[in-house]
């Protein structure tokens, strides 16, 4: 939905209803440079105009389900902090920051606890990166599951992430010589845990406090979390309290009757840690339209578990021919990637797609070649190729699976 | 002779003492040595949050249990999620599915799915009741845990649960997991994963 809808949309709804959200208390000047404007705020807000917002679903329970980012309404590559997608299975804990602790033990010389205050005296960094929920599109396994590129996509964000390295934590504690994983564990009701391998917590994994340049949001882990840049959603524990270093994984709930992908044979893959290449255009999709024929801009986002987005490419035609879009600068590894091609739209029936190609040469596969493989009941890790189509209305839906 | 053996061995206790006393003194300013930050945690606070039991059944603290106990604790502190007999799907399900997992309508529940009863355990002393997360006491898990094992036919009624014989349980589904095959589709990467 662009911006002109909704703000046509916020209109109506104002004058209809007349109560409720701001928007409906009086309508704006004809001309702001005539009349004073309104007071300073201690913390900025958006306009009353704009009322893009997350997503809920619910899981078993009221605690149990997340939001979803609505990518058809942001621009560029960052996530605001607000819409960034979460995802809890007892809810968000309320977290007091001067309580709250870190407990590295376990293979390591010295054991300790930190807190948050301590944490934040040690050298810091800052990374952009994307975090995708490896249950992301699992809607789209059998048809078409839900209409929105919200809807579809939305359990993937991408912002900028501030903490310390955890390698220098686990250096400075001492990791010894057998130690060859880590167990994380959040403060949240049902204890998100999982087992990450040492390798990897001693490449480029951080214990994040900042978001966007201010505190973890607490659906994202305030006042802590882990983040393990690539991989996927769940294994970047929020809410972390403690890091145990062991010489085996732990084989917890969330690494194995969840986030394990059950293929057609019966057997369920386990420790699927890294997020494939994916991309998607969130302009047109699904729920958009088109006012009439002529020139549009199809954008998009990609990303890669594996490093960098090297190539994406759209086509317009069911994927008979494809076009190379171009990539927005700046090009982030383990980050969104905007990508957008010009579009002459005929006013006949369109099916859009995007594909992309990550610098490791793997390229995003089609629904059909991935179901070829893993069935339709393996419910993570759903990285096809996303297909919309445009209606001679101009009306876009979701068409998966058309390639 | 015997003074002097004396007075050595209050010697040497005193020297361990006074081991004892730098040792204890000492973690608390050199746990991150580069900066000098944080404390040595204490065997309490580990013990407190270390409640992750892997597969061979490390950490299971003592206490016993069995399906015939458990039944009454799972009446009264899980059946108003989970169904008198575990299988009410307004929650996860948690009884029956088995040989289901290679069909088009896979059942995924404790006898069908879970690997490891030891995952069943730390799962349940960790966040269960869900509302009264981490309130049961070994016992109570350890029958609890009989219980939804004998419900999936696993373990007989009499059968003891304790930190000895829990890891022994051979799950139906024990073999049923294999290594992440990806990139299984896509082009093969020319360099490994990052």
């Amino acid at each position: 939905m662009n911006r002109r809808r909704f703000l046509k949309r916020g209109i109506v709804v104002g004058m209809s209803l007349g109560t409720g959200a701001a928007h409906a208390q009086s309508a704006a000047p004809d001309d702001p440079s005539k009349v004073l404007g309104g007071p300073k705020r201690p913390y900025g807000q958006r306009s009353r105009f704009e009322t893009s917002a997350r997503k809920a679903f619910r899981g078993k329970t009221d605690e149990h389900g997340g939001s979803m980012t609505p990518l058809g309404d942001l621009h560029g590559i960052i996530t605001p902090s607000e819409l960034h997608f979460e995802v809890q299975r007892g809810g968000v804990p309320d977290i007091d920051p001067q309580k709250h602790r870190l407990l590295i033990h376990g293979l390591v010389d010295r054991p300790v606890i930190l807190s948050i205050d301590e944490i934040k005296r040690l050298p810091s960094v800052s990374r952009i990166y994307f975090l995708e929920c490896s249950g992301n599109t699992q809607s789209e396994w059998r048809a078409p599951g839900l209409p929105t590129v919200q809807g579809t996509h939305g359990l993937t964000s991408c912002t900028e992430w501030t903490g310390v390295s955890l390698a220098l934590l686990l250096r400075e504690a001492g990791v010894r010589a057998r130690a060859s994983w880590i167990i994380a564990e959040g403060a949240d009701a049902t204890g998100n845990e999982r087992s990450i391998p040492i390798a990897k917590a001693m490449d480029d994994v951080l214990i994040a406090y900042g978001q966007n340049g201010e505190a973890l949001r607490p659906e994202n882990g305030y006042p802590l979390r882990l983040f393990v840049p690539g991989w996927e959603g769940n294994v970047n524990v929020k809410w972390l309290r403690r890091l145990t270093v062991v010489d085996r994984p732990y084989m917890t709930r969330m690494e194995t009757v969840e986030h394990a992908g059950l293929m057609p044979d019966g057997k369920a893959r386990r420790l699927m840690f890294v997020m494939d290449a994916k991309s998607v255009i969130t302009f047109p999709s699904g729920g958009q339209r088109l006012r009439g024929p002529g020139l549009y801009e199809i954008t998009g986002l990609a990303w890669t578990g594996r490093g960098r987005i090297r190539r994406v490419d759209v086509s317009t035609d069911r994927g008979h021919a494809w076009r190379r879009a171009t990539l927005q600068e700046p090009v982030l590894p383990l980050a969104h990637v905007r990508f957008s091609l010009p579009w002459r739209w005929d006013g006949r029936e369109a099916v859009l797609q995007s594909r992309c190609v990550d610098e490791t040469g793997y390229e995003q596969p089609t629904l059909r070649d991935l179901v070829k493989v893993r069935g339709v009941n393996s419910t993570f890790h759903l990285n096809a190729i996303q297909s919309w189509k445009v209606a001679a209305d101009g009306a876009v839906s979701n068409a998966h699976g058309a390639a | 002779m015997v003074a002097s053996r004396t007075s050595m061995s209050s010697r040497l206790a005193l020297a361990a003492a006074l081991v004892a006393l730098v040792a204890a003194a000492w973690p608390a300013a050199a746990q991150l040595p580069t900066y000098g930050l944080g404390r040595a945690p204490t065997a309490e606070e580990i013990k407190a949050w270390d409640l992750t039991i892997p597969p061979d059944g490390q950490g299971l603290p003592p206490g016993r249990g069995t399906a015939a106990l458990g039944k009454p604790v799972y009446v009264q502190r899980c059946a108003i999620c989970h169904g008198e007999t575990g299988t009410d799907p307004k929650y996860f399900v948690l009884v029956g599915g088995r040989g289901t997992l290679n069909t088009d309508k896979p059942l995924k529940t404790i006898g069908s799915y879970w690997p490891y009863a030891t995952t069943l355990w730390s799962y349940v002393r960790r966040t269960q009741p869900f509302d009264e997360p981490g309130s049961l006491t070994p016992d109570e898990v350890y029958a609890v845990t009989a219980y939804l094992l004998h419900l999936n036919g696993i373990v007989k009624e009499d059968d003891v649960l304790d930190a000895t014989t829990l890891p022994r349980i051979q799950m139906p589904n024990r073999d049923g997991f294999v290594p992440d095959a990806r990139p299984d589709v896509g082009r093969r990467p020319k360099t490994p994963p990052r």
